[in-house]
């Protein structure tokens, strides 16, 4: 233990803690920018860039920067002396010297930790005044939108890209003042082997990295008489999207969503977590498939669209191993065109297919070329959950006070087994319950796969389905997924089945959830809010889900039959690795 | 800067174009103590670049790639060390790289007329190559030879106490 003083506090804290973190434990805040530490997931980013941190200790010539000066035996440290509150404040204000002003308009008002900081700082008045970086807007890309006049260089998004995600698209690029972060070549992100997870706008603290907006698009829609509207929400938006009204995190407000957007004008309201189900049959379909011929093994998962993109750039030889299955997504963009439309009486081309994701990658998996069908978007646009909460607002509901309301059926009913898609380990969980009732012939009581739930980032079990021991791996967070691929490739690791998602975490996550800035126990609250919401499900098993069964038997025949095939599977595309 | 365009790396092959070439580049960094670790290899990341230069005579786009893959680092990585240093370049310099000295003691006695006198006979502007690929026009930031200011590199050779009038002379003795 190293015993020192803080503002004349004494405090003992363990050997390489940091002055930041010493602080913390006497409860005094000391302010930072640059710095983020994800504690559930092992990642802290402190490169000391921004100075906001910097603290006087006694003794020592210079200010300390209390994010990456780890403690030492004795030390005397003062956070609030005069001298390292104008140094703090000068820094600030160089910062801003440098950062438009245009805080009015920009996509992050109100959820800028610069423009926080300037409120909390009572910084009032900008002193310096000189030349402003100005670069084009990188708006290449259909999910990530980077405007690089408001980079403060903090590089939190390269730790999210290189050291969490190992994508490797972003680097600090250029000297002195030019520099800035950008993908090598300044390339516009398309053109990069960039998976649009959406983890650096998650990092950004500031505007300098975004989504891109589709809100106006939804609006155009539901204000067009001859298009008939329908919406699904992504299981982890439900855990989440309470967080941007104030209500508690972990709340889970399916009800209040539902008649929200109903309220908005949608003409149909209808839950992802439907189309999860379906999923799941023809994902375990493939999966014992593929399990009792010994071929093709491990078979992965592919719901997740930044996962994917992942495998194609970076482990083309792999190509073969993710399930054909598409996304709950697409599955539900292709249904509800080809199925549904059909029993309305309406041309697919008349019917407008919006989905409300935790994601920002899903942004461009809707835009696939293989998600396609004679010009026609299988689905339409995507809105990630801080872009819904966006446009409730704008509609002047007030969310806190709605009741709730049930999903139209029939795309809307779904089962436990679904919604906990948005957690990692959820995928598998799902397929895990009805694998079992397939191969044993009967309902299965014991559905609750502890061994795959929880944070971490790679977990590893040997689960006995109905007599059959199933290796299995769960992983997120693409840095994991590497290593385990590694393995694989190398044969040091043998597995059936493995269900791997992008964004640490699973969807609950996701690049368009509400910012958290850092704060990981939002995190585990949405994660039990999705589990707590599996148990109060009447059925928890996606093949028991009655909407899926009629489904099944008025339209798709069997599980992997040709037409499922034709709407429901898809392949893969070898990509270049940068 | 307003305009980034000019920054992406050219889609020149030469590692496909010159195998004698890239084989020298690959004998050199096969000889380093390499690991499968990127963070190992990081460290010689620089070297490698160096050596790149040297055979190629610039990094475009394709050389850096090959550079990354060898050292398992991300290309956005090398990219952000080519930019760093301005050792580095992304385009091809001319056989004669002329670098004038704007350090202190040369642009005190007179370095910026130097560059426009050479700018003027070659027709060209700082970081730039003539069109038959004979020279490329740079500045540098002291030599160490601050007692012969203002001073003026040609590949290897330091001429020094340049003049305008000097410029006509230092071109000529670059012969092919």
């Amino acid at each position: 233990m190293v015993n020192l003083k803080i503002n004349d506090m004494p405090v003992s804290v363990d050997d390489g803690v940091t002055i930041l973190e010493a602080a913390q434990k006497l409860g005094i805040k000391i302010p930072t920018l640059c710095h983020i530490k994800l504690d559930c997931f092992h990642v802290e980013h402190r490169c000391g860039s921004c100075r906001i941190c910097v603290v006087e200790v006694a003794g020592r010539p210079n200010l300390a920067p209390a994010c990456c000066t780890p403690v030492l035996e004795g030390m005397d440290v003062k956070t609030n002396t005069l001298r390292a509150i104008n140094a703090r404040r000068t820094m600030l204000d160089l910062l801003l010297s440098d950062h438009p002003k245009d805080c009015l308009t920009c996509a992050k008002n109100l959820d800028c930790q610069l423009q926080k900081l300037a409120q909390e700082m009572n910084l009032h008045q900008v002193l310096y005044k000189g030349e402003q970086s100005t670069y084009n807007k990188d708006l290449s890309s259909q999910a990530i939108a980077r405007d690089l006049d408001k980079c403060i260089m903090c590089r939190r998004c390269e730790t999210a890209c290189n050291v969490v995600q190992t994508v490797g698209v972003l680097s600090g690029v250029d000297r002195g003042f030019e520099a800035v972060v950008a993908p090598a070549g300044y390339k516009p992100l398309n053109q990069t082997q960039c998976v649009f997870c959406g983890q650096c706008v998650l990092a950004c603290p500031v505007g300098a990295l975004t989504e891109v907006s589709y809100k106006y698009d939804v609006w155009k829609a539901l204000n067009d008489e001859t298009k008939t509207v329908v919406v699904q929400t992504a299981p982890a938006v439900r855990a989440a999207l309470g967080e941007e009204f104030g209500i508690a995190p972990g709340s889970i407000t399916t009800g209040k969503m539902v008649t929200a957007l109903r309220m908005m004008g949608f003409d149909k309201v209808f839950d992802t977590d439907f189309a999860a189900d379906l999923t799941i049959m023809e994902e375990t379909t493939e999966l014992i498939g593929r399990v009792k011929e010994g071929k093709n093994l491990p078979i992965l998962t592919s719901c997740c669209p930044g996962w994917v993109k992942f495998l194609e750039h970076q482990f083309p030889d792999l190509i073969y191993m993710p399930s054909t299955a598409k996304s709950p997504q697409q599955m539900f963009g292709a249904i509800a065109k080809n199925y549904y439309a059909q029993k309305l009486g309406i041309k697919p081309e008349d019917m407008v297919v919006v989905s409300v994701m935790p994601c920002l990658a899903k942004k461009y998996e809707a835009a696939r070329e293989e998600f396609s069908h004679n010009g026609n978007r299988d689905v339409d646009i995507v809105i990630s959950t801080r872009e819904l909460a966006d446009m409730i607002k704008e509609a002047g509901i007030i969310f806190n006070n709605l009741e709730d309301s049930k999903y139209d059926d029939p795309l809307g009913e779904s089962t436990g087994a679904a919604v906990i898609f948005g957690a990692t380990g959820g995928v598998l969980e799902a397929a895990l319950r009805t694998a079992a009732d397939w191969i044993a012939g009967t309902d299965v009581q014991e559905i609750d796969f502890e061994a795959v739930r929880g944070l971490e980032g790679i977990k590893e079990a040997t689960v006995n389905v109905a007599g059959l021991e199933l290796k299995a791996a769960v992983c997120s967070g693409l840095g994991n997924a590497r290593k385990l691929l590694e393995r694989i490739k190398n044969g040091e690791a043998q597995y059936h089945a493995i269900e791997i998602m992008a964004c640490p975490g699973g969807c609950l996550n996701g690049g368009g959830q509400p910012y958290y800035d850092g704060d990981t126990t939002i995190l585990e609250k949405r994660k039990e809010a999705l589990y707590r919401d599996d148990k109060d499900q009447k059925i928890r098993k996606s093949h028991l889900n009655p909407s899926i069964q009629k489904l099944y038997k008025e339209f798709l025949g069997e599980p992997g039959s040709h037409l499922a095939h034709e709407l429901l599977h898809t392949k893969y595309t070898p990509r270049k690795n940068w | 800067m307003s305009c980034t365009c000019d920054k992406m790396p050219g889609n020149d092959n030469l590692i496909e174009a010159y195998p004698e070439k890239r084989a020298e580049l690959e004998a050199y960094i096969n000889s380093l103590p390499l690991s499968d670790s990127p963070d190992r290899n990081r460290g010689f990341l620089i070297q490698s670049l160096h050596k790149a230069q040297g055979v190629f005579g610039y990094l475009p786009g394709c050389v850096q790639l090959y550079v990354a893959d060898k050292l398992k680092l991300h290309l956005s990585e090398v990219y952000g060390v080519i930019s760093f240093y301005s050792f580095f370049t992304e385009k091809p310099m001319g056989r004669y790289k002329i670098n004038v000295c704007t350090g202190t003691a040369c642009f005190v006695k007179g370095a910026n007329k130097i560059v426009d006198e050479f700018k003027r006979f070659l027709n060209i502007q700082e970081g730039e190559t003539t069109s038959d690929g004979k020279f490329s026009l740079g500045a540098l930031r002291c030599v160490g030879a601050c007692s012969l200011a203002p001073v003026v590199m040609v590949n290897e050779r330091v001429y020094g106490n340049v003049t305008a009038k000097l410029v006509p002379e230092i071109l000529n003795d670059c012969a092919e």
